[in-house]
């Protein structure tokens, strides 16, 4: 059990060395995780903890690295997608140029899922998706595009149930216990580090997707992340999240309309 | 121990095959003024959104919904872990879910919730394990127990799948088995205090 007090300071000392902030992230989960680590370590105190990775940066790095992995599938919810397909992708089709955000990619199956989606729909050619995450090691997974073959039936089935138009392993080469997602998906995204908690706006886009991130954090953090959102739409830009999660509650609610209620799919609207 | 007399902030109840039916068991004994907050995880499909909660609201006096992130716990309601997310209780008495990997090849998972819920209400933590065919809730309930909690298992006999009472049960840390209309009389009692 973790006391209160002592995870406060612990996560204090970790912003204040490191500059990495957890300190308005939702704490059951967070608590969750580290108890997770210092088990599967055995580190048997926070203050254990807080000696070893605090004087030794390698330490740091897995400790991060272990406690900011999302987990993610490839065409998570297929009905959100049936609806980007349905509500987004023509009114996307009127700009020239296109530019996606996907904060929070984790391991990027939530990238090639909409890599696929937009070359279906023919926009991939002319779009540049920007996926961002906090966590390296996820990110490099996501570059190298690499998937267990034990995934496929479900990512099969999510896909069709998503309007997938062609055969899901079109987009994969199967090889041993892996899959390979097709190069030529990932000649348009930009992979690259971005912490939602503490980096700024770095371009405009006329989509962003944000599935299950928001939940992590608290109220006043997810209001912050919502306005960074907002300074990065363009007017009448789109935003998807995640099923359960909501920009209704947050101080620009004024700002967008429902384009999906059930999906969560929001428009800017000035 | 006289578990009679204790107050309680919370009840936790987790179900998995079969807990639907003995879940309107239960549930369809209490008052719509209910004055304890219960928070269920019952294993669910993700492809089924609210059925779960149409279906008991339309049997119970108790408002039944599904809990929604950051959102206050309150008594007089039945909230239930959506599907395909862990529902967690956080410090200050509200709602957080996550989409960390399943636990016990569950998601939601009973231990996820039982385990937040006993660090938050500690010995004034009342928990229910129901029906089921795997061994999710044990770990929650053997903590439960240990922070001063209550805990009960819903009697072998009366469950369609008793492997997951059993566990609880074999765990040594359930204190009381009891039927479920015995469990509805408990929780009626509770009310007393």
């Amino acid at each position: 059990m973790i006391a209160n007090e002592e995870y406060r300071q612990f996560l204090e000392s970790v912003r204040f060395v490191y500059g990495y902030d957890f300190t308005e992230y939702a704490e059951a989960s967070v608590i969750r995780r580290i108890s997770a680590f210092m088990d599967s370590n055995k580190i048997a105190s926070l203050q254990d903890l807080g000696k070893m990775i605090l004087k030794d940066e390698t330490e740091f790095e897995h400790f991060i690295q272990e406690i900011t992995v999302n987990v993610t599938e490839m065409y998570r919810d297929p009905l959100f997608y049936k609806s980007l397909r349905k509500n987004v992708v023509s009114r996307l089709a009127t700009y020239p140029f296109i530019k996606v955000w996907i904060a929070g990619c984790s391991t990027g199956e939530e990238v090639y899922s909409m890599a696929i989606l937009f070359r279906e729909e023919g926009l991939l050619e002319r779009t540049v998706i920007y996926a961002t995450d906090i966590n390296q090691d996820a990110l490099q997974k996501a570059r190298d595009g690499i998937s267990s073959i034990s995934n496929m039936k479900t990512y099969t089935e999510n896909y069709l149930k998503a309007g997938g138009k062609n055969s899901f392993s079109d987009y994969y080469k199967a090889k041993y216990n892996s899959v390979m997602w097709d190069k030529s998906l990932r000649q348009n995204i930009v992979f690259s580090v971005h912490n939602l908690a503490m980096d700024r706006s770095f371009n405009e886009f006329q989509l962003i997707l944000c599935r299950n991130v928001l939940i992590y954090f608290n109220q006043s953090l997810q209001n912050k992340v919502i306005n960074l959102f907002y300074e990065s739409l363009c007017p009448f830009g789109f935003i998807g999240l995640g099923n359960k999660e909501s920009l209704l509650f947050s101080e620009k609610q004024k700002y967008f309309e429902e384009v999906d209620r059930k999906e969560k799919i929001f428009m800017r609207t000035k | 121990m006289n578990h009679d007399l204790k107050k309680y902030d919370a009840i936790v109840i987790g179900a998995s095959a079969g807990g639907l039916y003995i879940m309107i068991r239960i549930l369809k004994l209490l008052p719509a003024n209910f004055g304890i907050p219960i928070i269920v995880v019952q294993h669910r499909s993700k492809d089924e959104r609210t059925l779960l909660e149409e279906v008991l609201q339309q049997k119970c006096k108790v408002t039944i919904k599904q809990a929604d992130e950051k959102e206050m716990i309150q008594p007089g309601t039945v909230y239930f872990a959506p599907p395909d997310y862990h529902l967690l209780i956080e410090n200050d008495g509200s709602f957080s879910l996550s989409c960390d990997a399943p636990v016990n090849y569950s998601r939601p998972s009973i231990d996820v919730l039982f385990e937040t819920a006993a660090e938050v209400y500690k010995e004034r933590l009342l928990a229910i394990i129901l029906t089921g065919a795997n061994k999710d809730g044990s770990n929650g309930i053997k903590k439960i127990a240990t922070m001063g909690g209550t805990t009960i298992a819903q009697s072998l006999e009366t469950a369609d799948y008793r492997e997951m009472p059993q566990a609880a049960i074999n765990t040594g840390f359930v204190q009381l088995v009891l039927t479920p209309e015995a469990i509805g009389q408990f929780l009626l009692d509770t009310m007393k205090n």
